[in-house]
């Protein structure tokens, strides 16, 4: 199988401080994998330099064989790579259905010029995102609160919608940035079936977390990182007994994974 | 889009503005008013482009520049170059499109405070150019620009020439009044369309627009581009009333009176900036008669106003307009 992600010895320096120290791994299509690391160990650089919001110093990513690295991240994301953010990010003073209708801004047909003297064009657009935003709303359970202004939205229901305002982009890769942070057992279980419904609908997922048992749960595939580096990858059954992440990461925290 | 009460608005202000306010000038005798009602029409368009900077969440403190810059380019074209004032005042506007083009390119990457005074800072620079360069004439500025000519098409004209008019600032109320009218409902539509739900998830979050897609530079510039249409349209047909701009023509406090009004009116509603204009501009002359603290209560009430409305005098009436508009 060919990937569809590439992450080809990836570095990433801050100044004298390395982040993302010749990182590489792929991402099969239609896969859940997950980065996990401890705090700092650069998880969220390389979400950063997937999604093209930062530059690598070396190395690069190669979307579908192609080098998506230093392109802006609006064309990464034309392309089919989105990332969502932890749920302080999101239009706060747009309704959660408004918020997903701008979030289609990358299957409209009509040219802005058509947008703005309505032409037939942009109103059939208009009509699609609608109706295409209900269907995902409804989808990530929001259909009862898509009318409310997003900021008034509590936790579990922010986080669906960061994920619905990444979907309504159509993506082919969607990149969850700690989708689980802060979540009790029930919503976390919850949050779970929905990046498995997410990937039944054919996209694949790659999530960054700290929640150690929603990722061996969630994943085909973990990636561990510690200090910049990748120290391992494969199942989560095998991560699971690998001395180095143990070592590096589990050892210390034992007890939240129940080993 | 029409609803009844929107048409019965609308019904409202033409007749207003085009029918009752000249009438009572009229009855009044009070003819200086036809130039004080056109300055804050004129005022009121540039405001509007800073509102809708304020829109994509940025603070523009430089409208005086594109105002000036506007002025200086009708008034060269009519003066020097023979153009009718028509022409000329597109043509100020374009230009003041192109230039916020090259500017905005590398200062709309700034936000937040970093932003305004890079834009503060535009209204001196413009200023200084219109100083120097040989083309402006310097601090004597240019005098004597022709009113505006006749618009004719196929024989027929269309607008008489100013000149003809007995009362020509009668003609002057009209055009500012009607080129306000065109360019806020021009806004209004812009800002209703999708383009504005654009420019408001850019507000809201830059990161996040992006990462949907959203060409965020580019949707930048073109707010910046419009605003500054907006500052040199204004800005040319000021000059036109006066026939003559100096380089002080439009300074700094012009630049943040352009933001105050926009405060003032409500950062949340398209007709904020006109309503802002018209109180503020009244609001100074009114406190004339104070005398030497003219200013100190000025800055007071506008301090208090943010205090007590910080979303404007138009967030009065409309304690739940998101949950009416659905």
């Amino acid at each position: 199988m060919t990937s569809i992600l590439k992450v080809n010895g990836l570095t990433k320096q801050f100044g004298g401080l390395v982040a993302v120290n010749d990182v590489s791994f792929d991402v099969q299509p239609n896969e859940i994998l997950s980065v996990i690391g401890p705090n700092g160990a650069g998880k969220s650089t390389i979400f950063k330099l997937i999604s093209s919001f930062l530059r690598p110093t070396r190395g690069e990513v190669l979307f579908q064989g192609e080098r998506i690295s230093g392109l802006a991240p609006h064309i990464v994301a034309r392309k089919g790579v989105v990332r969502t953010f932890q749920e302080t990010t999101i239009f706060k003073g747009l309704t959660a259905r408004d918020s997903v209708i701008v979030a289609h801004h990358l299957r409209s047909r009509a040219s802005l010029i058509g947008y703005y003297f309505e032409t037939g064009l942009a109103r059939r657009d208009e009509e699609a995102f609608g109706s295409s935003s209900d269907e995902i709303l409804e989808f990530l359970g929001l259909g009862e609160v898509k009318n409310e202004i997003a900021s008034n939205l509590p936790h579990g229901h922010l986080r669906a919608l960061g994920i619905a305002i990444g979907l309504a982009a159509n993506p082919q890769v969607l990149l969850l940035d700690e989708p689980f942070a802060g979540m009790n057992h029930e919503e976390t279980r919850r949050a779970v079936e929905l990046v498995r419904a997410v990937r039944e609908r054919g996209v694949t997922v790659l999530l960054v977390e700290h929640d150690m048992a929603a990722v061996m749960k969630i994943s085909d595939r973990i990636v561990v990182i510690n200090f910049g580096s990748k120290i391992a990858e494969g199942a989560p059954a095998q991560i699971q007994k690998n001395d180095r992440v143990i070592e590096a990461y589990l050892g210390v925290e034992d007890q939240s994974i129940g080993l | 889009m029409f609803r009844p009460l929107r048409l019965a608005a609308l019904a409202v202000f033409v007749l207003v503005v085009f029918l009752a306010v000249p009438l009572a000038i009229k009855a009044a005798g009070r003819t200086d008013f036809y130039y004080t009602l056109s300055s804050v029409a004129l005022l009121a368009i540039a405001s509007s482009g800073v509102w809708l900077m304020f829109h994509i969440g940025r603070i523009n403190i430089g409208q005086g520049a594109f105002a000036l810059m506007g002025g200086y380019v009708s008034a060269i074209l009519v003066t020097s170059a023979g153009f009718s004032f028509w022409l000329s005042l597109p043509l100020a506007g374009l230009f003041c499109a192109a230039v916020s083009i090259l500017i905005g390119l590398p200062i709309l990457r700034l936000r937040g405070v970093y932003f305004a005074m890079v834009t503060l800072v535009l209204t001196e620079v413009a200023r200084l150019l219109a100083l120097a360069l040989p083309i402006t004439n310097g601090a004597k500025g240019i005098t004597s620009i022709p009113a505006p000519g006749a618009i004719g098409a196929f024989g027929v004209t269309l607008v008489p020439a100013f000149d003809t008019f007995a009362e020509r600032n009668l003609a002057f109320y009209y055009l500012s009044t009607i080129m306000m009218t065109l360019c806020f409902a021009a806004l209004y539509r812009l800002v209703h369309s999708r383009i504005g739900k654009l420019f408001v998830a850019m507000q809201q979050n830059e990161e996040l627009a992006s990462s949907m897609g959203i060409n965020v530079p580019a949707m930048r510039i073109l707010a910046y581009a419009i605003s500054s249409f907006l500052g040199g349209l204004a800005g040319a047909i000021f000059i036109a009333i006066a026939q003559s701009i100096y380089p002080s023509s439009f300074t700094v406090n012009d630049s943040v009176n352009f933001m105050l009004n926009c405060f003032v009116g409500g950062l949340g509603h398209v007709f904020g900036p006109m309503l802002g204009t018209l109180v503020l501009y009244f609001g100074w002359d009114l406190l004339f008669a104070i005398g030497q603290y003219q200013l100190l209560i000025y800055s007071g009430v506008m301090v208090l106003l943010m205090l007590v409305l910080p979303n404007g005098l138009l967030s009065i009436r409309l304690p739940s307009r998101r949950g009416a508009r659905k």
